[in-house]
């Protein structure tokens, strides 16, 4: 290990020290603190759901997609909207159509107009997106509150009750959702490394220039690439669209998701998943452990420090290791 | 054919280093400014005056603090809505500890607040850029959206968490009314907005434009990148916190920790981008357009006879102004002030264009 991995290596070990700590404080049962864990766990899972979408997007062309969060609200109401006069897996397919088509459009009418202009200009152009979706979504198809029906029971499961007293609780939408965003990343990963439209958007990545001079087309792929993206904000919509109900605040998943990326670094699929999780369980293990001592100390008025708690990780993360923990390296250091 | 040059001729350093080179430009804005100042406030009505013209002018002031970072000095952030806080707050805590205090003194505190915690945010563009910065500034805006929202000691222990200060006495005169509220923000804007006018003209202004157009070369001719960005960070947070503050006394009047949100940073940003980065006429442009085209929108269903609610029109508030982001920055990147300079350099030429 050489001397600049050393503050990541400390940091991570921090985090590690972090999440076990809870378990010395007299008086916390382990069967609490593993739900704590697994709960963190689960909701990682889901930022990584979100998180990926970024990262295919900045993956192949570079532009940091702001309007991740709007594409994944606008996936969910679609899908909320077609299931009420259809089945699911019929309005599931229409939906990723809708995906495609609206990544058609992107490229068409924004980012082949903004070709070769600086990353600020294209995620200031994302923001607008996202606002223009976030209106079009709403006026389409409303904006109430609409639920997702997946199926499944809402009754909780306890696992390991011969362990401790009362077992561990689990969400039976929080299994579907790991399995779901398990089974999208090998399948994205079979994507990425079998197919030869995977090799192409690999090779974008890399080198937009030396890509277009073999003869892939730059267009086709970015088309490729945000309905790839959409296809991931439609299961990421779905999977919370189930748990949260479709609305507005689910936007909010995405600001939630940002800090993974800067964990994860902007341009691994891998460091997406893993910097999810990190941020899921620290996030939780700050707001059950460390908010109620905040409190106390500082006579605040309640918690909720896990809305900052993932962004202050993602700063100190920013200037031990700007790339992140999986990221490529060249980044324009001032 | 009144809009020309002829026969003014700058005969002295002063005349050419002017701000307004053109005698028909000084008149013009000599002219706004008198009616700015002597006819709106005594022929607007109350609603026209609080609804429309103050948040214009604090909207214009904070896209203006803005824009001293973005524009002039290229570094991006989202979170001015939490320097906006900042001041806001910094000012109620000012205002009823020390009560004895001038409100021009608590403003200017107030912006000092917001300008060390801008530097202390700002300390990350050192070594990050870009989009990283933004995720930075972010950090600040849902920092400081927790920290009002949660520190009791912040809202002087309000039950409901939100804050509603007495009103502003400022040399002995209650600053109530909306006309004594409107010229008191004007001239708190025409103040900045002329300071800001000149500091970007000076060697500081110039250090950060060097360093927006290429961070490497300016370093290369003798410019501290340190310097220049902190100093960026410090100005614009402090205009910001002015706003800030101003927002909360002469705007809202009482007001909890949501009024300086994310949406409140994006809002500002879009200023900027419609207006013209890097103008400081630009952000009044943007402030004009970002805060009465809802207002007129509003307006067209019902002279039209259509019936729509109130959630459509927002809707479509969201769609129009997501379009016209996207389209300034595809077709005009220097936003509405490079128009109007467009359209001044027609109008010299006009009727004959040659």
């Amino acid at each position: 290990m050489n001397a600049k991995n050393l503050p990541v290596a400390i940091l991570l070990a921090l985090l590690a020290v972090g999440t076990f700590a809870p378990l010395a404080i007299p008086g916390t049962m382990p069967g609490f603190w593993l739900e704590v864990l697994i709960g963190g766990l689960m909701a990682g899972v889901l930022y990584a759901l979100v998180a990926l979408g970024f990262v295919l997007i900045y993956k192949a062309s570079g532009v940091f997609n702001f309007a991740q969060g709007a594409m994944v609200l606008f996936a969910a109401l679609t899908l909320a909207r077609l299931a009420e006069v259809m089945p699911l897996w019929l309005a599931f397919v229409l939906a990723a159509a809708v995906m495609v088509a609206f990544a058609w459009l992107v490229e068409r009418l924004v980012l082949r107009k903004l070709v070769a202009q600086e990353g600020v200009t294209l995620l200031m152009a994302t923001l607008g997106i996202s606002f223009f979706i976030d209106g079009f979504g709403q006026t389409v198809w409303g904006s109430d509150i609409y639920q997702i029906d997946l199926g499944i029971s809402k009754d909780p499961l306890f696992v390991l009750q011969s362990f401790f007293e009362g077992g561990v609780l689990l969400n039976r939408d929080d299994i579907v959702a790991a399995v779901a965003a398990v089974g999208l990343v090998l399948a994205l990963a079979l994507f990425f490394q079998k197919t030869s439209t995977g090799r192409a958007l690999r090779a974008v990545a890399d080198d937009h220039q030396a890509a277009q001079s073999i003869g892939i087309p730059l267009s086709r792929i970015w088309v490729i690439v945000w309905s790839v993206a959409g296809f991931v904000a439609l299961v990421a919509g779905m999977v919370w669209g189930s748990k949260l109900g479709v609305q507005f605040s689910l936007q909010e998943v995405a600001l939630r998701a940002l800090p993974v990326v800067i964990l994860g670094g902007f341009t691994s699929v891998p460091g997406a998943i893993l910097g999810g999780l990190i941020i899921g369980v620290g996030e939780k293990m700050a707001e059950v452990f460390v908010a109620p001592m905040l409190v106390k100390a500082f006579d605040l008025a309640g918690g909720g420090i896990e809305n900052w708690f993932a962004y202050m990780l993602a700063l100190l993360f920013l200037l031990v290791r700007p790339q992140g923990l999986f990221g490529e390296r060249h980044i324009d250091r001032v | 054919m009144f809009y020309r040059e002829n026969g003014q001729i700058k005969t002295s350093y002063r005349a050419d280093q002017a701000i307004l080179p053109m005698r028909q430009d000084r008149w013009f804005l000599g002219v706004l400014l008198a009616f700015a100042f002597l006819v709106v406030p005594f022929v607007a009505t109350e609603y026209q005056l609080r609804a429309l013209m103050i948040p214009f002018l604090i909207y214009a002031l904070a896209a203006l603090g803005l824009n001293l970072l973005v524009g002039y000095c290229g570094q991006i952030s989202l979170g001015t809505g939490a320097f906006m806080a900042v001041g806001a707050y910094a000012a109620y805590n000012f205002s009823i500890r020390l009560p004895e205090l001038n409100f021009a003194i608590v403003l200017i505190l107030s912006g000092g607040c917001a300008a060390a915690v801008g530097i202390l945010f700002g300390i990350p563009s050192l070594r990050i850029k870009g989009l990283y910065l933004a995720v930075a500034t972010l950090a600040a805006q849902f920092f400081f959206d927790w920290v009002f929202a949660r520190v009791r000691w912040m809202t002087n222990n309000s039950a409901s968490g939100s804050v509603s200060p007495a009103p502003v006495e400022f040399f002995g005169v209650t600053v109530d009314s909306a006309p004594e509220k409107y010229l008191f923000v004007l001239t708190a804007v025409v103040l900045l907005a002329l300071a800001a006018k000149n500091l970007v003209r000076s060697h500081v202004g110039r250090s950060w434009m060097a360093m927006r157009d290429m961070d490497v070369a300016a370093e290369v001719i003798g410019i501290r990148p340190v310097h220049a960005k902190l100093t960026a960070f410090a100005v614009s947070s402090f205009v910001v916190g002015i706003a800030g503050a101003l927002w909360g006394f002469m705007h809202l009047g009482s007001w909890e920790p949501a009024a300086f949100n994310l949406n409140m940073s994006l809002r500002l940003l879009f200023m900027i981008i419609i207006g013209g980065m890097g103008s400081i006429l630009g952000c009044f442009f943007g402030a004009a357009f970002m805060w009465f085209l809802p207002i007129l929108l509003n307006q067209v269903p019902t002279t039209l006879g259509l019936q729509m609610s109130t959630a459509t029109i927002a809707h479509l508030e969201l769609m129009i102004v997501g379009a016209l982001i996207v389209f300034f920055l595809v077709v005009e990147p220097h936003g509405l002030a490079r128009l109007w300079s467009i359209a001044k350099d027609k109008l010299r030429l006009w009727p004959f264009p040659h």
